[in-house]
């Protein structure tokens, strides 16, 4: 009787365990999306310096310069490696057509959290960019649209009060120009440097998508590596129509925290693109070369009568 | 007998001296109706200090317990007569949500909430409160009942977070969250939303969504666990007491950032400790602001309820010309 006592209590407290993986398991808990996005990003590479990258997933060894006419892809396997914002709005809109906006939005640290200034500056050194977003019109060819394209390399792309701000401005803009927001999304989720600010922006940026509805305009989400945590628990997840790139990593909890929490290894593709596809979340993924035409396809197919 | 905080501690320890030194009193005939005063008189003053000045780990402790009144407790103290409905209606029934509707003051209600264990058999069940997919497009399917009805929703809000597991993601846990947010924001019916434990980020805010929002004085509402935190900043989950000191996540901080409307007062000591009160507190709430809301046309209150949202986050805009 004794034994089975105990017997129950350790049933009891793996479950315990097994479930509370907000509560305290070994290390890393919940939300290390950062960090897994930094392994990610580690293995993705950057491009050596010498011209010459090995490419991760087929291993083949390839020249920069071929990469980056691909738009940052390996032409033998279609591995998507990582993209600047900036390159890749270059790569997507008609040449000169892109007006920028709200660049002078800058983070005023407003829960005076430590080290977060300093965060800030590194972030805006590395990636030569105010914020983890980069918001403005364009044409698409010859189609309007307005576009915000998160930016990896800030701070993993992750969600405060001004990438919040600006999403929802482009959304707005929308709404005025009564035309199509597109929006690429590459995020590890809500900031936590700005707290529950940062959770608010998820509010935000779907109730602005609520009123773009209401104005009849279509809103295109695309998903690229990685869109995980809030940024998938709000905008990201509620295209009018849902893309995503090749492979792209794109989920609620980032693999990390689900891997603690049914202390199993997860399976190959778990939480990729195709996976997400296969369970009816995305339209279609597109690769990125072929991006372009493909929203232009569909801004095509939702030209306004009379426009 | 409640689970005893660390915190607590000293003011557990007089009370047990004064009542020591009641039996000895009365064992042995000895007055000391004078000495016996005086500890009761610090004790209380001990007992409003140490309540009204939590640190905010020590309300994440609050917020915790394994006492506190969840969901089902309050919904059974302040409506007369509510019926629980189940279901997603596409997959599956998930008891971490909770949700009917019922009478409060006389008014129709359709009442939401996130639903705790109250032991562990019963947190098995529940999920300690952590709600797949299912859970929230149950909530979805009520809430948009409500608004067909033109009933006003109560959301109740207590969640260490959304589960994290394969069926979840599988699911589309992401995509559960996302579409109550974009529902919530424009829905055609009053809603207010109080946390009455642990607002746990994603998981909380999918229904968290309202024209009011407000919090019980020691519950607490962040983007991460204080827990998930630490490991990330420190890469140590034991340092959980100094994140929660830094991430501004009591009801007053939130206040503060005009993310709430209102704190509700609670019962010194807790809302485990008087849940009558607390329970009064909460009705009185709820059909005060009704009434203004009810008032308002649907355009208006939708118009509001996104301007609310529209002015939350701070950031500096520099001037460019």
């Amino acid at each position: 009787m004794i034994i089975d006592m105990f017997r129950k209590k350790k049933k009891y407290s793996t479950i315990q365990i097994k479930n509370s993986s907000t509560v305290t398991p070994k290390k890393r808990t919940v939300s290390t999306k950062p960090e897994t996005q930094k392994k990610t990003g580690k293995k993705q590479g950057v491009i050596d310096p010498k011209g010459i990258v090995k490419c991760p997933s087929c291993k083949e060894v390839l020249l920069d310069t071929d990469i980056k006419r691909n738009l940052n892809t390996c032409h033998l396997c279609n591995h998507h490696f990582r993209m600047t914002a900036r390159n890749r709005i270059k790569a997507l809109v008609d040449q000169g057509s892109f007006i920028e906006m709200d660049a002078n939005l800058t983070s005023s640290d407003p829960l005076e959290f430590p080290d977060y200034k300093g965060k800030i500056e590194t972030a805006q050194k590395k990636s030569n960019e105010t914020e983890g977003v980069i918001t403005g019109e364009c044409l698409i060819t010859g189609f309007e649209a307005t576009i915000a394209v998160m930016e990896p390399h800030f701070m993993m792309g992750s969600m405060g009060s001004v990438v919040g701000e600006k999403i929802t401005r482009t959304i707005e803009k929308a709404i005025e120009k009564d035309c199509p927001a597109i929006v690429f999304s590459a995020s590890g989720g809500a900031r936590m440097q700005e707290g529950i600010l940062s959770l608010m922006q998820m509010a935000k940026t779907s109730a602005a998508l609520a009123k773009l509805g209401e104005s009849g305009n279509l809103f295109i989400s695309v998903l690229t590596d990685p869109t995980t945590g809030g940024v998938t628990a709000s905008f990201a997840m509620l295209g009018d129509i849902i893309l995503a790139e090749p492979k792209a990593l794109i989920g609620f909890a980032g693999p990390r925290v689900i891997e603690q929490t049914i202390r199993q290894t997860l399976p190959n593709g778990f939480q990729r693109s195709e996976f997400l596809l296969e369970r009816g979340f995305v339209d279609k993924i597109i690769a990125r070369p072929d991006m372009r035409n493909t929203l232009s396809h569909i801004l095509k197919l939702h030209q306004k009568e009379g426009a | 007998m409640s689970t005893q905080l660390e915190f607590e501690k000293p003011l557990l320890e007089l009370e047990s001296k004064i009542t020591e030194l009641k039996t000895f009193s009365t064992d042995n005939n000895v007055d000391l109706k004078t000495e016996i005063e005086i500890l009761e008189n610090k004790l209380e003053s001990m007992r409003t200090d140490l309540y009204a000045d939590l640190t905010p780990w020590q309300k994440v402790k609050m917020a915790r317990l394994k006492e506190r009144p969840t969901t089902l407790d309050y919904i059974k103290l302040i409506s007369e007569d509510f019926i629980e409905f189940h279901g997603d209606r596409l997959f599956a029934e998930d008891k971490a949500i909770v949700g009917g509707i019922g009478t409060i003051g006389g008014q129709v209600f359709t009442i939401i909430g996130h639903q705790k264990g109250k032991d562990t058999k019963d947190n098995l069940k529940r999920n300690f409160g952590m709600p797949h997919p299912e859970g929230y497009r149950k909530a979805l399917r009520l809430m948009k009942q409500a608004e067909k009805f033109k009933r006003p929703v109560l959301f109740f809000i207590d969640t260490p977070g959304a589960y994290c597991g394969l069926g979840a993601e599988e699911r589309g846990q992401g995509e559960a969250i996302a579409r109550n947010l974009i529902e919530m924001a424009a829905l055609k019916t009053p809603i207010i939303c109080i946390v009455i434990g642990e607002g746990g980020s994603g998981g909380a805010l999918g229904l968290g969504v309202g024209d009011r929002v407000c919090m019980l004085e020691s519950s607490v509402y962040s983007v991460i666990s204080p827990e998930g935190l630490s490991s990330i900043l420190w890469k140590d989950a034991s340092l959980a007491e100094k994140a929660a000191n830094i991430m501004k996540l009591t009801a007053k901080d939130l206040l503060e950032h005009k993310v709430i409307d209102h704190i509700i007062e609670e019962p010194v000591g807790g809302a485990h400790k008087d849940i009558d009160v607390i329970s009064e507190s909460i009705k009185a709430y709820i059909l005060q602001e009704i009434k203004s809301l009810k008032e308002t046309d649907l355009k208006i209150l939708t118009s509001l309820r996104y301007d609310k949202l529209r002015n939350i986050g701070q950031y500096k805009q520099s001037v460019t010309l």
